[in-house]
């Protein structure tokens, strides 16, 4: 019988703590300034609060959220109550400000502390988490680039719960290429503007779960530049304020419609209409809403805060892997099913299938993707912190430069591999695993967004390889190429299977250096992006076997089965993952014109 | 009000319990320890009534280093102070040991008013807070589902949890209360609160800052101890009864057969 998910069940707070503590030594991070209100304990009561609010008031109506798809009855949208009950005591906690500034009420804890907070609620239930994720991504966007009037009057009401954020890119015609967006904004005479267009997929687009909800949004202004430089970033309420805060007017934001999805349907996914006249604030048809910063920079504020939100995406996908490994490994343990091959007497009991070899096996691979992503997560999120609070100037600009590098992967590999583990969490399942009593079949329907929205997995592969990795004459590779090598030379240091493998992703990684510099030089630019998934897929995973070897570093010489399962998977990944790169790196060394070369008419 | 509220660390419930090899005593190095979570809703209901009636909530409890998590934990809902007794010398104190020695502690606190929970998940004795008020000779209400304190009477009145209703206690002031899980919400710690815990005063006590005699506590000083410990039994798989038209009589046959008709 399938149980309640507990505690437990969500990721794995060793596997937390080992990999702040014993890996990316955020003990020391309290030694700086904007953290020198913390300590070890005020982290580990952080993450405790976590833990503990996901599991009670997130996991409980996880399954339910899914079951009871949000409706519309043309006037309303409604939800499964506890949805609100759940995001209320998630806003009393002030977990919304985590990072934020002491200023405006945040409590300074550093990125990666928060991070892995926030991954505990993500574990527990993605889609109610995605309206804290949107608002934190809408209110740190803000306090960076609004006058201090619109954060007075957008970002203190989002911090204390009662307004939500949302971010609207998205057209129905624009997904991957925001240049074409049509939605366009009209100066008004007393500085406002109207907006009119329509914006699809959002999410969080409406709902009743707040008092008003703050859109970010992405319009053209008439006569500006062509393209992404024609476009300005403009924060659109539902409910227009009156001088004293109070909610005025309906602004003129329409639902048209939600869209019914796979998964994550506990969040709302709306075509919403600006400016279509439904409601005629001030007497007049059009979306009021007020600019972001400077005129035509929109994109450029929007992209501002994408890694953090692509570091959010690749937690999220980590975190539902997770907990479906997790999920699956006590399954395993509990299942009895068949006996050893070598003992195939009837009357001996049935062993559970955790004993099995082929068993091990998919909770081996679940376990070094999961925990994999988990230190890509974290380590990224370090990055953020070094960005902004390492002491000197040259390691905060390498941190920026490494981070931008791996953000493509980081919103990547867990997509793409955590989506893989909640697979094989089906497998261990049998046929258990295909049905809605057990909750992985819902984790995977859950994950498979991952891969497609803040870029999808071909944008992102377009990304590192077009503009990541040759940027700055190539600077971003060269820091991570050095970081790798540093970690080479402590795993050939440490020897044991160690030095294997670390000889092992030296060869890997130079023939990346290789490949990259091959494809830089080639001038036909559509030759050389033809393959840029199969490059992403390949460094993202010498990225990860790079971060195995850092954790088997991290549990060298330590005994207990807690190290040895870092060991087993630091093995199993150098040994069966780490080798899937050969056959890719060949096809990019070839500059293989497959896919390039098909006629689309062939197909 | 000076009130204090007494806290455990326990084994997290979800965890798997053992005991300790060696000295059959809990083993709490091996998992993962919380704050026992009845006792959440003892610093909650004195967190309450200091709210209602101004004053100060004190965290008082026994145990290992480790404990001070479950302090912060306290001190991060709102309470104002703690005091941590700590010694390795009070290892495998039975509730007898553990009462005299908590008694000794709290006597120097002076409260008006001191809250325990009904029991901690870990032993599950439920006789700390009888204990407590024995030794300082304070008047007991246990299982209290409600509490209402009356400070200008100096007077506190319970709603005694009974099988079916409840019963209405007074006490004078101090007074030693149990409380039940029925008595509230307890809150969640909020970041102000846990920013602010770093900065609250902690008192850390060896047994003999505490004054407490160490032949008298701990392991050597139990009243009782564990004898022999083995570990509970696999579930095993139970009895398949297959309905062939007579399945009711089967069943009634096998209830029977157990003594349970
Ligand atoms: C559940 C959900 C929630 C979302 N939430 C939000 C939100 O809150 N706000 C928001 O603004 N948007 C949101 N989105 C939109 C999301 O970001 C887009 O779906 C995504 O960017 C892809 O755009 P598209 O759907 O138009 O697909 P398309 O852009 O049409 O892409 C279709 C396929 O073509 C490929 N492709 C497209 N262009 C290229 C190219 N140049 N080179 C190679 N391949 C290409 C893509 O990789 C993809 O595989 C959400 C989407 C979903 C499904
Ligand atoms: C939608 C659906 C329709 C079905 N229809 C039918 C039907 O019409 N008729 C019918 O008879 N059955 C049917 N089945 C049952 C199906 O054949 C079983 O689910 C399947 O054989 C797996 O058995 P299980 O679910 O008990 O999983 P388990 O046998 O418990 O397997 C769980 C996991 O353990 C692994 N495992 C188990 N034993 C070993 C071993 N010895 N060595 C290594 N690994 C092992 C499995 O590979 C799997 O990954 C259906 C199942 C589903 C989901």
């Amino acid at each position: 019988m399938p149980t309640a998910t507990s505690r437990g069940d969500l990721i794995s707070r060793r596997d937390v703590d080992f990999l702040l503590y014993e890996w990316l030594n955020v003990g020391a991070l309290p030694a700086r300034e904007r953290f020198a209100e913390h300590g070890r304990e005020t982290f580990d009561a952080a993450l405790d609060l976590a833990e503990q609010v996901a599991a009670e008031h997130f996991a409980p109506h996880n399954r339910l959220a899914d079951t009871c798809e949000p409706t519309f009855d043309g006037e309303r949208v409604h939800l499964i109550p506890e949805i609100g009950a759940a995001l209320a005591v998630f806003a009393k906690t002030g977990l919304l400000g985590a990072t934020m500034d002491a200023g405006v009420g945040g409590a300074q804890l550093p990125s990666v502390v928060a991070g892995a907070c926030f991954a505990f609620f993500q574990a527990a239930n993605v889609a109610t988490s995605g309206y804290p994720f949107l608002t934190i991504a809408n209110a740190n966007l803000l306090l960076t680039h609004a006058s201090s009037e619109l954060v007075e009057t957008f970002v203190r009401p989002m911090l204390d719960g009662r307004f939500l954020g949302t971010m609207c890119l998205s057209e129905p015609q624009a997904g991957s290429s925001l240049s074409d967006i049509t939605t366009r904004a009209q100066r008004q005479p007393d500085g406002a503007y109207r907006l009119f267009g329509n914006k699809m997929w959002i999410s969080g687009g409406d709902h009743e779960l707040s008092e008003n909800i703050v859109h970010l949004v992405l319009a053209k202004i008439p006569g500006g530049p062509p393209g992404v430089k024609g476009i300005s970033l403009f924060v659109v309420p539902k409910w227009l304020l009156g001088a004293d805060g109070t909610l005025d007017a309906r602004n003129d934001v329409a639902l048209a419609g939600l869209n019914h999805k796979m998964g994550f349907r506990g969040t709302t996914n709306t075509l919403l209409n600006f400016g279509e006249g439904r409601h005629t604030p001030g007497g007049e048809p059009g979306a009021v809403g007020y600019l972001v910063g400077a005129e035509h920079h929109g994109l450029a504020y929007m992209f501002s805060m994408m890694n953090e939100a692509r570091i959010g995406v690749g937690a999220g996908a980590m975190a539902l892997g997770y907990t479906g490994y997790l999920k699956s490994l006590r399954y395993a343990r509990e299942r009895p099913q068949g006996r050893p091959p070598a003992g195939k007497d009837p009357a001996s009991p049935q062993v559970p299938i955790i004993e099995h070899a082929d068993v091990r096996r998919m909770l081996l691979a679940q376990k070094s993707y999961v925990e994999g992503a988990l230190a890509l997560v974290l380590y990224a999120g370090r990055l953020l912190d070094e960005e902004r609070t390492a002491p000197d100037a040259a390691a905060r600009e390498r941190a920026h430069l490494l981070l931008d590098t791996l953000t493509p992967i980081v919103k990547s590999w867990p997509s793409q591999w955590c989506l893989a583990a909640n697979d094989l969490a089906i497998q261990v399942h049998g046929g258990y695993g295909y049905t809605r009593e057990y909750d992985v079949e819902q984790h995977y329907r859950d994950n498979r967004l991952n891969p497609i929205h803040e870029g999808t997995h071909g944008i992102q592969a377009l990304d590192l390889l077009g503009r990541k990795v040759g940027a700055r004459g190539g600077a971003g590779l060269t820091a991570l190429v050095e970081t790798i090598t540093t970690t080479v030379g402590a795993g050939r240091a440490a020897g044991g299977e160690l030095a294997p493998f670390a000889d092992q992703l030296a060869a890997v990684t130079s023939r990346i250096v290789d490949i990259t510099a091959a494809l830089g030089a080639e001038p036909d630019a559509d030759a050389c992006l033809a393959n840029a998934t199969v490059y992403l897929e390949a460094v993202g995973h010498t990225v990860i076997a790079w971060l195995w070897l850092e954790q088997a570093l991290a549990a060298h010489g330590r005994d207990g089965a807690f190290y040895d399962g870092k060991r087993a998977a630091a093995r199993y990944f150098f040994r069966w993952e780490l080798p899937r790169t050969g056959p890719q790196l060949d096809l990019l060394a070839a500059l293989d014109r497959t896919t390039l070369d098909t006629d689309p008419a062939w197909l | 009000m000076n009130i204090v509220v007494t806290v455990k660390q326990v084994p997290d419930t979800w965890a798997e319990k053992k005991l300790d090899a060696a000295d059959k005593t809990v083993d709490r190095k091996s998992v993962d320890n919380v704050m026992n979570e009845m006792d959440e809703y003892g610093v909650e209901e004195a967190l309450k009534i200091k709210e209602a009636h101004g004053g100060e909530v004190t965290v008082v409890t026994m145990g290992p280093a480790k404990a001070v998590e479950t302090i912060r934990k306290a001190l991060s809902m709102g309470a104002d102070k703690a005091v941590h007794l700590t010694d390795d010398s009070l290892h495998g104190s039975d509730a007898l040991a553990t009462s005299a020695a908590l008694a000794k502690v709290i006597s120097t606190l002076s409260p008006d008013l001191v809250i325990t929970s009904s029991e901690a998940s870990d032993a599950r004795g439920g006789v700390i807070g009888a204990l407590l008020a024995e030794r300082l000779g304070l008047p007991q209400l246990t299982q209290a589902r409600k509490v209402t304190v009356d400070p200008a009477a100096s007077k506190v009145t319970i709603e005694r949890q009974a099988d079916n209703g409840y019963a209405l206690v007074e006490a004078s002031l101090p007074a030693v209360v149990s409380v039940v899980e029925k008595i509230n919400q307890p809150r969640y710690p909020s970041f102000k609160g846990i920013m602010a815990a770093k900065k609250k005063p902690l008192t850390t006590l060896s047994a003999a800052d505490a004054g407490l005699d160490a032949a008298s506590v701990g392991l050597a000083g139990a009243a009782t101890s564990v004898v022999t410990a083995v570990p509970a039994p696999p579930r095993s798989s139970g009895t398949i009864v297959k309905d062939e038209g007579d399945g009711g009589t089967k069943i009634a046959g096998f209830l029977a057969a157990q003594k349970l008709i």
